[in-house]
């Protein structure tokens, strides 16, 4: 049974994404209560895996009992186990919080989105616990696809984001799995351990450092790290709610998680600092790319865009704790990847209660909404706090990880740029909480800019859930519980991250980062 | 010499007032009256608690608690410490008496949403308290950053474009100091630094390169020096004036500011120590520094006639006084910079406070417009008088005690120049607050309105801390103990010369 545990990682979400339309055909209700159940499923395996992997150490899956080289091998280490226990549990939280968002935007094929949402975890936990470099593509396009697939609901403009969306991902698949073949080729192998034994012995040959430049553009497109980011923001803005708070906590994660598998079970070190500088290239795109997310999430009014450029941002400080390499600074890039789904999730679900409500997105209208949402709003303010990184919130600690990587190596302009960006996510998210707290409401909505589709009826509620929008402000209230119960808690789970990290620094992501 | 013993009430020290703000917030402003009630009973709790512990930190006994570990082997550990213990029972007397006067004020104001006040007041001494009693740097900068945010809602308590610019300002110092300190722990952390607070710093002998040590005083002392308002980094202290004025008194001229400077002294004497900031040259620097600011600030109170601006510089000024004190590395200036934090605290509250009655009573805010009020409002005024003779640091008031150390100080270790800086910046102190009472008790008023005592939780707060600073300056161990715990400090910081340190004026 335990030997097993993988099976009902992946495999429960693959199988109930083709059950669950069909059964969502019939029965509507089904869909949401079948996919709840499999995302707890999977989640309470990634659990029990990651007790497994605490107590025996890293353990392995023969897909359909095929070792390899010949068949496909599932890792599980540390690292795999506590990335696909948050990915799952974020999702599974995410799903009961954004239900009545799902059934508003699915309209009347709750089965397809609920099986959608199926197959994108399934892709995303797939890539995060197998220990094939194909494999990993395979389950890259699934959940890919699953995405795009997910964003189109939003209606038209959506159509186009996802369009965008759908060409560059597909290129960066396209990349990676290039990179993959010159691998191959190099090598004769497509595991991942035993690529990395071989990699150890050979040369470093010209086919696989263009094999490497090719991964890494394609992951980088995958995790947009900048200047490989233009189909996200669209993406995120225009995607329905119940997506996008899905995958703006996940996907991009999962995706740098990738990135960083390569540098973790790949590619040996030192491998990519040669004659490719691959590591250098992500240290410098990253510290680029956490500049200029957080000051373009600066500029932003529409409350999800400016959430979008703060991903750039911070999937950027992920990649220069990948590009650093020390285990320290891997250790603390892997830490962010957890803290961020945290405090992401909580940001996305509470605008998405907000909108829920009010129907606003545009920061300057949310104004009075605190004392009228006090849990919602109080939800985003922890998270905020979470994101700028004050003690003893998650944020803080990935910070300080990295600086002290950063001292440690000597490199003194990620220090800065790491410690600077704690005050440029102020700027953007303490403008929010200044509205929100400390602005009285407005009457109507102000409708300067370009927000002529920023009032109450945008969200085009079904005639029966009229009665749940009300348009002002003024009258607004707390969400249902059902919407604000999971937000809070993944708020509370940002400060107990946060006070509770050695727990998770030391018995999991130090020792995960040192094996590899 | 002292002991630790593992205790609870450390902790107890910062959850007490954590209690009130979660209670007050509950109570809302349904119960009007619980709910402030509720902020004295924590204050009084406080204080039991800082006194049972200062029992044991006078007969050497330090109370500790050790939390959880924050990072691998750095704890949240806190320790009444002589040195924390002037800070803790500074705040926590002053909290019960701000909260009283706090209730007085914000009802006399009309003021809004005073559930949300009175729970981020509580927050703020919850984490000065920490701040004072943290053992490590990691915990200190903890706290540091808390106080930081839960401060912010109180600047901003107005609402007012003004508060929020200020607000916005507030925050940018103030995150960008504990940015710094950040960055400095983390670099002491992969340095191998075990960074717990030793008197006599824990940097003197952890053989450190020069420019390694430079750049860790850099971000340290410029960490606090923000909090600690000196300039250049002060701009953020007169535009946070904006707050209410119990804000302004507990937090902008104790708690808050008093962190920084604290700070101040836990960098000089507990990071560096003597030797290695005399070694490094690094005392010039921050003499420079806060000479300078002691005389500009006090020059810019001179011309300000809001009265809480003045105040403000005025509270710069002083900060510097004690800022001046730790860079002078000897035991009698640190033992004044000591006693100043507790002389200037109860000092600048009265003034602060009266400053604050006077608005509710008469919605003045200039001094120009004071003409007379001495008379309407005797007890006020007559507070500010006292307060003010102490500002100035006339005998026997306790800010004449804390000077006179510094002075002494200043001259011990051959630096006769800061010692007129000292004596020149009590006459401007006399510059720009007599003029003030001169106004009020000398001159008659313009408008013949007669204006009466504010309320009774706005006076009796006034009249009690202007007679602490008389009481403390005669008797500065009674019934607290500061003196005898300042010089506990400067002989555990400087245990070559405890002889002389010991002695007294």
């Amino acid at each position: 049974m335990e030997q097993q545990l993988p099976a009902f990682i992946v495999g429960a979400p693959l199988l109930f994404s083709v059950i669950v339309p069909i059964l969502g055909r019939k029965w509507r209700q089904s869909a949401f209560v079948i996919s709840v159940a499999t995302v707890a499923v999977a989640a309470v395996a990634s659990a029990l895996s990651l007790e497994r992997v605490l107590r025996d150490g890293t353990f392995r899956y023969y897909l359909g009992g095929w070792e390899p080289p010949v068949g496909i091998e599932w890792v599980i280490d540390e690292v795999a186990a506590v990335v696909s226990l948050v990915v799952t549990s974020v999702s599974l939280l995410v799903l009961v919080s954004t239900r009545r968002w799902a059934e508003r935007e699915a309209g009347d094929r709750p089965g397809v989105f609920y099986g959608l949402v199926l197959l994108l975890l399934a892709g995303l936990t797939g890539i995060v616990i197998t220990g094939d470099l194909f494999n990993l593509f395979v389950f890259l396009e699934i959940a890919s696809l699953a995405a795009y697939a997910l964003v189109f609901i939003g209606g038209r403009r959506a159509m186009l984001a996802g369009f965008r969306y759908l060409i560059i991902g597909s290129i960066g698949g396209a990349f990676y799995l290039l990179g993959v073949g010159f691998i191959y080729f190099a090598t004769g192998t497509l595991n991942m351990i035993e690529a990395r034994q071989l990699l150890v012995e050979a040369e470093s040959t010209r086919a696989v450092q263009v094999g490497a430049v090719f991964i890494f553009t394609g992951l980088g497109l995958k995790m947009a790290l900048v200047p490989m980011h233009l189909w996200l923001p669209d993406a995120y803005e225009h995607a329905p709610s119940s997506v996008n708070s899905l995958i703006a906590p996940v996907m991009t994660k999962v995706a740098a998680y990738a990135m960083l598998r390569m540098f973790l079970s790949v590619f040996p070190p030192g491998y990519l600092s040669g004659a490719v500088p691959v590591a250098d290239a992500l240290l410098i795109l990253g510290l680029v790319g956490i500049v200029f997310g957080s000051v373009a999430a600066a500029g932003q009014t529409d409350i999800r865009r400016m959430l979008a450029y703060s991903s750039i941002s911070q999937l950027a400080f992920i990649a220069v704790g990948i590009g650093l390499g020390t285990p320290l600074a891997l250790a603390a890039a892997l830490l962010h990847v957890v803290n961020h789904a945290a405090m992401k999730a909580t940001l996305f679900l509470a605008t998405a209660s907000v909108r829920f409500r009010v129907g606003l997105q545009r920061t300057h209208n949310l104004a009075g909404l605190g004392p009228r949402m006090p849990l919602t709003m109080g939800a985003f303010a922890v998270g905020s706090v979470a994101m700028v990184g004050i003690p003893p919130t998650a944020g803080f600690f990935s910070k300080w990880y990295m600086v002290q990587a950063g001292v440690d190596q000597g490199q003194w302009v990620v220090v800065v740029v790491v410690l600077l960006s704690s005050l440029l996510t102020a700027v953007y998210l303490f403008k929010v909480l200044e509205q929100v707290y400390l602005r009285p409401a407005k009457p109507e909505p102000s409708a300067h800019h370009d927000d002529e589709h920023d009032s109450p009826v945008d969200s085009a509620p079904q005639p029966a859930e009229q009665e749940a929008i009300r348009p002002v402000v003024e009258r607004a209230r707390e969400a249902p519980w059902d919407i604000w119960v999971p937000l809070v808690l993944l708020a509370a789970a940002t400060v107990i991250l946060g006070v509770f990290n050695v727990v998770i620094m030391e018995h999991v992501l130090l020792p995960g980062v040192e094996v590899s | 010499m002292s002991e630790t013993t593992a205790s609870a009430l450390p902790l107890a020290a910062v959850l007490v007032p954590v209690g009130a703000a979660m209670l007050a917030s509950l109570t809302t402003g349904r119960w009007p009256n619980l709910r402030d009630a509720w902020a004295t009973l924590a204050g009084i709790a406080m204080v039991a608690i800082t006194v049972v512990m200062l029992t044991d930190t006078l007969d050497g006994r330090i109370h500790r608690t050790v939390l959880l570990e924050l990072s691998p082997g750095i704890d949240i550990a806190l320790r009444a410490d002589p040195a924390g213990m002037i800070f803790g029972l500074l705040v926590s007397v002053l909290w019960v008496l701000a909260g009283v006067y706090a209730v007085g004020y914000m009802r006399g104001e009309h003021e809004q949403k005073q559930t949300r006040f009175f729970t981020a007041f509580a927050l703020s001494i919850a984490t000065v308290a920490g701040v004072a009693l943290a053992e490590n740097l990691l915990t200190f900068v903890l706290f540091y950053e808390l106080l930081s945010l839960f401060t912010y809602p109180l600047v901003t308590h107005r609402e007012t474009e003004t508060a929020l610019v200020a607000g916005r300002k507030y925050l940018a110092y103030t995150l960008s100091g504990g940015l710094m300190l950040i960055g400095a722990t983390a670099w002491l952390h992969v340095l191998g630094v075990d960074a717990t607070f030793q008197a006599g710093g824990f940097l003197d002998g952890a053989g450190l390169d020069s420019a390694t040590q430079w750049g860790l005083f850099v971000l340290l002392a410029g960490g606090v020096g923000v909090k600690a308002g000196v300039m250049p980094l002060h701009s953020w202290l007169p535009s946070a004036m904006v707050a209410p004025t119990p804000v302004s008194a507990l937090l902008h001229a104790v708690a808050v500011v008093k962190a920084g400077v604290f700070g101040m002294v836990r960098v000089g004497v507990f990071v560096f120590g003597a030797a290695l900031l005399d070694d490094m040259g690094a005392w010039l620097v921050l003499a420079v520094m806060s000479a300078g600011t002691l005389l500009i600030a006090s020059i810019l109170a001179l011309r300000h006639d809001n009265l809480k601006r003045r105040l403000a510089y005025s509270t710069i000024s002083h900060l510097s006084y004690i800022v001046l004190g730790v860079a002078l590395i000897g035991p009698l200036a640190l033992t004044g910079a000591l006693l100043h934090i507790v002389g200037h605290g109860v000092t600048k509250i009265t003034l602060f406070f009266v400053a604050g009655a006077i608005h509710v009573r008469t919605h003045k805010e200039n001094v120009s417009d004071l003409d007379g009020i001495g008379r309407q409002m005797p007890i006020t005024m007559g507070s500010f008088a006292l307060a003010s003779l102490s500002m100035v640091g006339i005998p026997p008031f306790i800010l004449f005690t804390s000077k006179l150390y510094l002075g002494w100080g200043a001259v011990e270790v051959g630096q006769q120049v800061f010692l007129i800086v000292y004596l020149v910046s009590g006459l401007l102190a006399a510059g720009y607050l007599f003029p003030i009472v001169i106004r009020a008790f000398l001159r008659s008023s313009p408008d013949h309105t007669r204006y009466g005592e504010a309320d009774v939780r706005m006076v009796a707060p006034i009249a009690v801390t202007a007679i602490l600073a008389l009481v403390w300056g005669i008797a500065p161990d009674l019934p607290l103990g500061f003196f005898e715990l300042a010089s506990t400090v400067a002989d555990a910081a400087f245990p070559q010369s405890v002889a002389l340190a010991g002695g007294t004026p």
